[in-house]
């Protein structure tokens, strides 16, 4: 069936995009924007990939790969945080740093087998009909992806961690007054995003495709931070959008294998047009549910 | 003069430009030294391709790619090995830029007269290069233009990739086969339509289903497209990229069969692998720096366009895989006879695209140049050529 093979790709495509996406919305909701989101996924497919071949245990892999991104992060906010670096320019700087880096160090891994996560179907669910496939034979990284969403919701909106993260994002001042620093709890923020953005980049070599190549996710990091305004800085939001990306992606090959005469040149650039026109769409609303810190960002302050 | 600014003086910047005028004209004079004294050296007109110290490779990619700049690296041992007092140097990961241009001008500074090009997008390039270098021989691989020392040399691959297809048109189950490619060049319309034309001479209700990824080398995308081709019934996946691991890792996986490209990558699927079409760059490649230095090259069968043959041996079939049945094994050897003695061509005429209409007459066989330029999909493959 057509749409389930969409539905099915658009999760195994998407969420390695998702991952990083909510990482970004944590960094965002405490004011800091992060373009260098392709850097910390890049550094987290190698680190993990690397991990898991040298030690042949996928989960320390991912571990080392989330660890990775938020080495990657951690340059980005001490820039950003502590030496009041431009935003949009440190964060650009960092993802060809990633990629630079990681192009490097990852020339020997490029031919290595590895024993990366394998789908799970889930006993009796997998055998439902349509959702059975649809949602419960993947990968563990990402079936752990799906729960981070309700968990992330509960703990930005319904915990006190959450209203201080937010905080350092709307109100610094009132943050700082009550006494707790809002840098740190920026920088917590950052590392965060980055974390999660590595163990997207590991989900993408460890589980999906049991691979390293250069530059291998090919612009998901930069999609990921579009994706994020696209939600309006909520996180179910940002999953609905990471999951039309990949189904965009996984259109492209559909309408492929039909045989249908669209040129597949035009097909290449269906995901990112969709999150262009996801982006307009938005944009009436967006001005006021961005983090009022972001907003700072926006209109050329320095930040911070 | 004692000014004290904060931008620099004027006789700074003069000695600045002046220091490096002078960095640049010493290089620029030792690179040509380094030429004087090699011409002059060799006491008659020495042809083209002899008097070098060294042998130049460039890769499009890494060399552990599983595939073609594998079989191309494994040419490079092959010439290190047969001449012992040629220095081969390497270069990965060039790109098919004017960068290209400056590492093989290096290679010539550090002695090269043969350089081996080894991606169709360095032809520009070496062609740059060779104009400036009328002394060096360059062996392009798969390039389709040619001048006085440049020659290219390719393979017919196609006539490998058919057998591969008789033998996956026989394995198949679903009879649909999946075909994983980048983007719409010749070379890669031939391979799909060769496959084609193999399995449905065994299957005439065979259909090959090809995805265009846009890339040689994206694993996210070689991964979606595996998975997808599965997910449609396809049983047979074969592709056309640079690197093979991922396709044919998800292949194996997800119980898919596999039909390799470039290198034999059998390893990597032990229960799915049937036969993979390869390159046999050893031992032209020796035979081709033994003309250049025995300075032969002028007339010689690479100077100009080369295509060795499967009865060349420079293509060739790799082992079947272990879950082939005799039987198979058989029928293909049977065919790639009847491939070398003529009584079969993969594209021996009535050939008709994907719309019905007849594009090869009855009885016609195809030159190799036309070959070369295809621009249509036989009948039986599902997919569009992107215009």
């Amino acid at each position: 069936m057509i749409i389930t093979d969409i539905l099915t790709g658009a999760l195994r495509s998407g969420t390695s995009v998702m991952l990083a996406s909510q990482g970004e919305l944590i960094s965002e909701r405490a004011g800091v924007i992060n373009l260098g989101m392709e850097g910390s996924m890049l550094a987290g497919a190698l680190g993990g990939f690397a991990v898991t071949v040298w030690t042949g245990n996928p989960w320390l892999g991912t571990l080392s790969g989330g660890l990775c991104g938020l080495i990657i992060s951690l340059i980005h906010s001490f820039l950003v945080l502590s030496c009041g670096a431009n935003q949009l320019a440190t964060g650009l700087t960092i993802m060809f740093f990633g990629i630079g880096v990681t192009s490097f160090f990852g020339r020997s891994f490029v031919s290595e087998q590895i024993v990366g996560f394998n789908p799970v179907p889930i006993p009796i669910l997998s055998d439902i009909p349509f959702i059975g496939d649809v949602l419960f034979n993947h990968d563990p990284l990402t079936y752990l992806s799906i729960l981070l969403v309700p968990v992330l919701w509960y703990v930005l909106f319904r915990t006190r961690l959450g209203v201080i993260i937010r905080a350092a994002g709307e109100k610094e001042d009132v943050l700082f007054a009550s006494g707790i620093n809002p840098l740190l709890v920026r920088y917590c923020a950052v590392l965060a995003g980055g974390f999660l953005a590595g163990v997207g980049g590991t989900q993408l070599s460890v589980a999906y495709t049991h691979s390293w190549v250069e530059n291998m996710t090919a612009g998901r990091g930069v999609v990921a931070v579009a994706l994020v305004i696209f939600a309006s800085w909520r996180p179910a939001m940002a999953m609905v959008g990471s999951y039309l990306f990949g189904a965009a992606q996984a259109l492209q090959l559909t309408v492929q294998q039909q045989g249908w005469p669209i040129s597949t040149f035009f097909l290449f650039m269906v995901p990112y047009l969709l999150t262009l026109a996801a982006l307009l769409i938005v944009e009436r609303r967006k001005r006021s549910s961005m983090p009022e810190a972001l907003g700072n960002v926006f209109s050329a302050d320095a930040g911070g | 003069m004692k000014k004290r600014n904060t931008g620099w003086s004027w006789k700074t910047l003069v000695a600045i430009l002046a220091i490096i005028v002078t960095i640049t004209g010493c290089s620029q004079s030792g690179g040509s030294s380094l030429n004087g004294n090699s011409s002059s050296s060799s006491g008659e007109s020495s042809a083209i391709g002899t008097g070098g110290s060294a042998v130049g490779f460039i890769f499009v990619g890494t060399k552990d790619d599983y595939g073609y700049n594998q079989a191309a690296y494994l040419g490079s041992e092959a010439v290190e090995e047969a001449f012992p007092d040629l220095k081969v140097l390497r270069s990965e990961n060039v790109p098919e830029t004017a960068e290209a241009e400056r590492v093989m001008e290096e290679m010539i500074n550090q002695g090269a007269k043969i350089i081996f090009p080894t991606s169709y997008g360095h032809l520009d390039p070496a062609l740059n290069v060779a104009a400036r270098h009328p002394d060096v021989v360059f062996f392009h691989q798969g390039g389709l233009i040619t001048s006085d020392n440049v020659g290219t040399y390719f393979g017919t691959i196609w006539e490998p990739v058919y057998l591969a297809g008789v033998a996956a048109g026989k394995m198949s189950k679903t009879g649909k086969l999946g075909y994983i490619v980048s983007v719409p060049i010749p070379q890669v319309l031939l391979n799909v339509n060769a496959f084609t034309q193999g399995a449905r001479s065994v299957n005439p209700d065979a259909t090959t289903t090809v995805v265009f990824t846009g890339s040689w080398c994206d694993p996210g995308q070689q991964a979606n497209a595996a998975n997808s081709l599965i997910d449609g019934g396809v049983d047979v996946i074969s592709q056309h990229q640079d690197c093979t691991k991922t396709i044919i890792e998800t292949a194996e996986r997800r119980g898919a069969m596999t039909v390799g490209y470039h290198a034999d990558a059998s390893s990597l699927a032990p229960e799915g692998w049937i036969v993979g079409s390869v390159w046999n760059w050893p031992d032209l490649f020796v035979d081709m720096t033994k003309t250049a230095v025995d300075g032969e090259f002028k007339g010689s069968i690479y100077d100009g366009k080369y295509r060795g043959t499967l009865a060349d041996g420079v293509v060739q079939l790799t082992d079947f895989g272990k879950n082939v049945p005799e039987e198979v094994q058989a029928l293909v050897e049977e065919t790639k006879q009847k491939l070398l003695d003529g009584t079969v061509h993969p594209f021996a005429g009535p050939v008709k695209d994907q719309a019905g209409n007849i594009v090869y007459e009855d009885g016609y066989i195809p030159t190799i140049d036309e070959l070369e330029s295809m621009d249509f999909f036989v009948e039986g493959v599902i997919g569009t050529i992107p215009q």
